[in-house]
């Protein structure tokens, strides 16, 4: 076994282990972290596919802004476990489904050669000097630009919408204008009285 | 230097680039430490003469063992577990509060290469790994399992996820004009130009055409890395220590460590950023390492400078600061980079 393997297993197993213990912690702050722990060994993995930056941007967004808006929202929030679990045996049927689903089409990956996979082309092992990123720049932003656009767009309503929804006038806030106080003058503020000295 | 290398690679065989990758992290770690111990003892100076005092003059010649006899005391106190924590990630806090202020190291190059990892995503590694951070602080904030810690540690969640999104605009503002994510192609850029032809290289470098990104990002930088006055998430004065406040001893001492690990990484970057690295100002003095240390110790400064000057900002004024003001300039002047160096009068072809 050569070393890439090794830290690929390594890497892998971790995942697994962590991916586990994201649904079986009893505790959902852990339960969190542990799926941080998978989204980095993911990200190890993809780095080993020489993948630089999609492991980094996997690192970056998920495990540097959204699991901690996640871990944020969880550890305020006081979470029932046993209400959570009530409803498992009804759920059981539709995510046995989604589940055998899922296991047919890992089959599918891995015993590849029983369906005609094989004949797909391996990609060709790439020159010194190959940048990953620059491809990846270079694909999105001509072939693939319409799409890419059009996939922010969704994105920027979706966000836009997240704003609306939550917006809400509310009256009698005190609300400070940060621009008023500073152009504020002295006179405004403080009136000097000029008096004389007074004796009881 | 190779002949002296050699012999000791042969002793060493199949093994030699662990061992020598090794040699060098601790050749980057040890110095580290050592700037971080006396970074402590300069803030106390600094911050001392600012409002006349002496500041800590006690412990060795002029108070130059300090720090040391700091460490020390912080190795030998006890370390507190409260027993309503949780155990596993009440340690596991202060060294992820650690761990990637050292790791975020392995892509800054000191000289003309000198660097561990001379990776073409060194930039991208770099907001990845200081993304990362606010984990150390959150974790350790929601083990210690109390109210103030606790606090603190929202409070780190919110400001370090706001100004990283500003920090990353600017970044995004420096690889545009260097076109490229490698941290010594981009000092390399700073050193071409007209000025520098003229031997007027501080003018050539990144922070005069991109002045406004330059504040951003030092600002952003003091925010990120939690210091006056945007120290809302120790902020002793309302919630005593924020996460800190359960710890004792060495797991304290991590967190410190942690910090000042990071205002050190924040300077060098700001320096080889908008700074140009190790390039000499002048065109009559040569490059080199020095020229980096001279500039990380100018920015480290600021960051006592502002400490001493300034009143802690309030928690709502932070926040405004980060997406009211900050976002929307940083996003504005992303567009008006990308159409400078698309357009004729463009200065980096």
């Amino acid at each position: 076994m050569d070393f890439q393997s090794v830290v690929f297993y390594f890497f892998s197993a971790v995942m697994v282990l962590a991916s586990l213990r994201v649904i079986t912690a009893r505790n959902p702050v852990h339960a969190a972290l542990f799926l941080v722990l998978a989204f980095f060994s993911a990200g190890g993995i993809w780095m080993l596919l020489r993948a630089e930056f999609l492991a980094i941007a996997l690192v970056m967004v998920y495990v540097g802004a959204v699991m901690v808006l996640f871990l944020f929202v969880v550890m305020m929030l006081d979470i029932n476990l046993e209400r959570i679990r009530q409803g498992f045996w009804s759920y059981l049927p539709i995510g046995a489904v989604v589940g055998l689903l899922m296991v047919a089409e890992m089959a599918i990956v891995v015993g590849g050669r029983y369906f005609g996979l094989e004949g797909m082309p391996t990609p060709a092992e790439p020159e010194p000097g190959y940048s990953n990123t620059k491809e990846l720049g270079r694909l999105l932003y001509t072939e693939y630009v319409y799409p890419f656009e059009l996939a922010s767009i969704v994105l920027l309503v979706a966000m836009i919408a997240a704003v609306a929804l939550t917006l809400r006038k509310r009256t009698g806030v005190k609300k400070i204008d940060p621009a008023a106080q500073v152009a504020v003058n002295r006179d405004d503020r403080v009136r000097i009285v000029s008096m004389r000295a007074e004796k009881e | 230097m190779e002949a002296y290398i050699e012999p000791v690679a042969a002793l060493f065989g199949t093994a030699w680039p662990l061992v020598w990758a090794l040699l060098k992290i601790v050749g980057i770690i040890a110095p580290l430490f050592l700037c971080v111990a006396y970074l402590t003892l300069a803030e106390r100076k600094v911050i001392g003469y600012m409002q006349v005092r002496i500041g800590p003059n006690r412990v060795g010649p002029r108070g130059l063992l300090q720090p040391i006899a700091d460490g020390v005391k912080l190795l030998l106190k006890e370390v507190i577990v409260p027993s309503g924590a949780s155990k596993g990630l009440f340690i596991l806090g202060p060294v992820l509060a650690l761990g990637p202020a050292l790791a975020a190291w392995a892509v800054v190059p000191f000289s003309e290469g000198w660097v561990i990892g001379d990776v073409d995503a060194g930039l991208l590694f770099l907001l990845a790994i200081t993304s990362i951070e606010v984990y150390g602080v959150i974790i350790a904030a929601w083990a210690s399992n109390s109210k103030y810690a606790f606090l603190g540690g929202m409070r780190a969640a919110a400001q370090m996820v706001s100004y990283e999104i500003a920090m990353g605009f600017a970044l995004v503002c420096v690889l545009m004009i260097s076109s490229s994510l490698n941290l010594t192609e981009i000092v390399a850029v700073q050193a071409k130009g007209q000025w520098a032809e003229w031997g007027f290289g501080f003018l050539s470098w990144n922070w005069l055409p991109l002045f406004p990104m330059f504040i951003v990002y030092l600002i952003s930088g003091i925010a990120e890395t939690n210091r006056a006055p945007f120290d809302v998430v120790e902020g002793e004065s309302e919630i005593v220590a924020g996460h800190m406040v359960e710890y004792s001893g060495m797991a304290f001492a991590l967190f410190f460590l942690g910090e000042y690990a990071n205002m050190i990484l924040i300077s060098a970057l700001t320096s080889i950023l908008f700074l140009g690295g190790w390039l000499s100002p002048v065109g009559f003095l040569p490059d080199g390492f020095v020229w980096l240390a001279l500039k990380t110790s100018f920015i480290l400064f600021l960051f006592l400078w502002f400490r001493a000057t300034f009143p802690r900002f309030r928690y709502d004024h932070i926040m405004r600061l980060g997406w009211k003001v900050f976002i929307p300039l940083t996003l504005f002047w992303v567009v008006v980079v990308a159409v400078w160096v698309m357009s004729p009068l463009s200065i980096w072809k």
